[in-house]
């Protein structure tokens, strides 16, 4: 390759990586205003409606506040990774929608082993959390960083299980061949939400713990430590902590989409409805999980600990792992299995 | 293949500084980051070399599961820093005899490199050619086939190893009242509540 042609290439990566940067966060920015006004709706409020008509430049003033503030160090603090975590966590959660397709051929780096790239990257997202918490030097955000870690370890075992099911029905690591894979005459029927509806609901219930959601915000349980992680933060690291979360939130709703409910697949396969960009769909599956999980903050109280960790691993943990070998067995009877000689 | 080989001067010299850095920093929680630092390096090497589903079982298993936990116990450590300079001679011959074996390792490596270093290169092509086959199916040939027995039994020494952990940490305490969450699922109105007349003024 000549120098030409490799700073092509690189323009081209460049380039596309910022059209999804900038989409992703313009996204998530409405996401978080859908959020506060799904709360608001279901406790009879309504939610941000100042700035801008329906409130709808409520999060660009929020982050216009939170960039403009004075950013706080504790002097027991250890500086550089007090301001490395916000920034590890921000980082590593966008890193993931590198891989992500939101459309036939539409991922940047459509890579062969993309599903375990994200199952890589989700699970480093801890480390901001920990490091946040430990360089605080402080009771609360310690608690709130040990407490966050056992919880991700955990829910991330059933995480894997899970996957391990949908990749044994696709045959594939690759996250636009698991899409294809779904694709059949059957539409919505033919996606693995239906097969593997159980599977569905564990992996609902995961990454609402893997993302530190509600009921399993427990790292930033305002009624026992105060905000958890994040008490020592302010300005804008706390913003990158925030932004990192709803983030990962979006990667789980996408991996949810891309997983079991078609991707970038029409729901009903024949032509009106064919013409719709792949996009669009995408979009919509995604928001539909992203309105579920608003959904279960607004309605469900906060599980205790102990609690949390006995669904992880006495209840998630078993069956997820029954299932792979229920799936495994079902394909290998009916002949479906992919691959199978 | 200049930008292979600047990619893979940046990743191993980052392995090896952050290596370096993992014993020479005085934080032991510093020391784990530093390991991490190094384990993604080298997970980067892996990708480099075309061994995509290690360099992501690398990722996962000791980034994401196995250093979190070393993270959380060195958090938790009171580390006396003075004290721990004192064990240093102590230590001292240990220490030097791994090092003579990595030494003596690494001649032999790179001996071997330089009387034939055809020899040194045959095993890094991967058979068959990642064109055909992907990495991650050539293993499960290998692994769930020829290797079954192997694998299966290094399964059990895992499981060995974890039922072993279990034993001698678990202790059953005797006056402890514990939550038996199927009984309070299985509770019904029926079986949980009462209702009752009240005689006016009389309580019951």
């Amino acid at each position: 390759m000549e120098l030409g042609d490799i700073l092509l290439s690189v323009a081209i990566m460049l380039g596309k990586s910022v059209l999804m940067l900038v989409a992703l966060l313009i996204f998530i920015a409405y996401a978080l205003l859908a959020d506060r006004k799904i709360w608001a709706a279901v406790q009879l409020r309504r939610g941000p409606n100042v700035v801008g008509p329906w409130g709808l430049f409520q999060s660009f003033a929020d982050l216009l506040k939170f960039v403009f503030k004075e950013p706080v160090i504790p002097a027991p603090a250890n500086k550089a990774m007090f301001l490395l975590a916000p920034l590890v966590m921000c980082t590593l959660a966008l890193a993931a929608w590198a891989v992500i397709p939101l459309n036939a051929g539409w991922a940047i780096a459509d890579i062969n082993v993309g599903i375990l790239y994200i199952f890589a990257i989700s699970s480093l997202g801890v480390y901001g959390v920990i490091m946040g918490g430990w360089a605080s030097n402080s009771k609360y955000p310690f608690l709130g960083a040990l407490r966050s870690a056992a919880q991700m370890v955990s829910y991330e075992v059933s995480i894997g299980f899970i996957i391990v099911t949908v990749l044994m029905c696709a045959g594939t690591l690759n996250l636009t061949k698991i899409v294809e894979a779904q694709n059949s005459s059957l539409g919505i029927l033919g996606w693995y939400w239906l097969p593997l509806f159980p599977m569905f609901v564990v992996f609902f219930i995961s990454a609402l713990a893997e993302t530190n959601r509600p009921p399993f915000d427990l790292p930033e349980a305002e009624s026992e430590l105060v905000a958890g992680y994040m008490v020592e933060y302010s300005s804008t690291p706390y913003l990158l902590f925030m932004l990192g979360e709803y983030v990962a939130m979006m990667t789980m709703c996408a991996l949810g989409t891309i997983m079991f409910l078609g991707g970038w697949l029409s729901p009903i396969p024949f032509a009106p409805f064919t013409w719709v960009p792949g996009v669009i769909w995408f979009i919509l599956k995604a928001s539909f999980l992203f309105f579920l999980f608003a959904m279960a903050k607004a309605m469900v109280p906060r599980y205790r600990y102990d609690q949390l960790m006995r669904l992880g691993w006495k209840v998630f943990l078993p069956l997820s792992l029954a299932m792979v070998i229920i799936v495994a067995a079902a394909l290998m009877v009916t002949g479906r299995a992919p691959g199978m000689v | 293949m200049t930008v292979t080989a600047a990619f893979f001067y940046l990743f191993a010299t980052l392995t090896i500084a952050s290596g370096f850095m993992v014993i020479a920093s005085r934080n032991p929680v510093q020391s784990v980051l530093f390991l991490i630092l190094a384990f993604v390096n080298a997970a980067g090497l892996f990708l480099m070399m075309g061994a995509e589903f290690l360099a992501m079982i690398l990722v996962i298993v000791y980034v994401g599961a196995v250093a979190v936990l070393f993270l959380f116990v060195t958090m938790m450590l009171d580390v006396d820093f003075a004290e721990l300079r004192q064990g240093f001679l102590q230590y001292l011959p240990v220490g030097a005899l791994i090092g003579v074996v990595f030494l003596l390792e690494l001649i032999l490596v790179i001996g071997a490199y330089v009387i034939d270093p055809g020899l040194v290169r045959t095993p890094m092509v991967p058979i068959p050619p990642t064109s055909v086959m992907t990495n991650t199916e050539a293993l499960g040939h290998v692994l769930y086939t020829r290797y079954f027995f192997f694998f299966q039994a290094a399964g059990l020494i895992l499981l060995v190893a974890m039922i072993g952990a279990i034993v001698l940490t678990l202790r059953e305490r005797v006056g402890v009242k514990r939550q038996n969450i199927a009984r309070q699922n299985a509770r019904t109105p029926e079986t949980a509540v009462e209702v009752r007349k009240v005689p006016f003024r009389q309580g019951i």
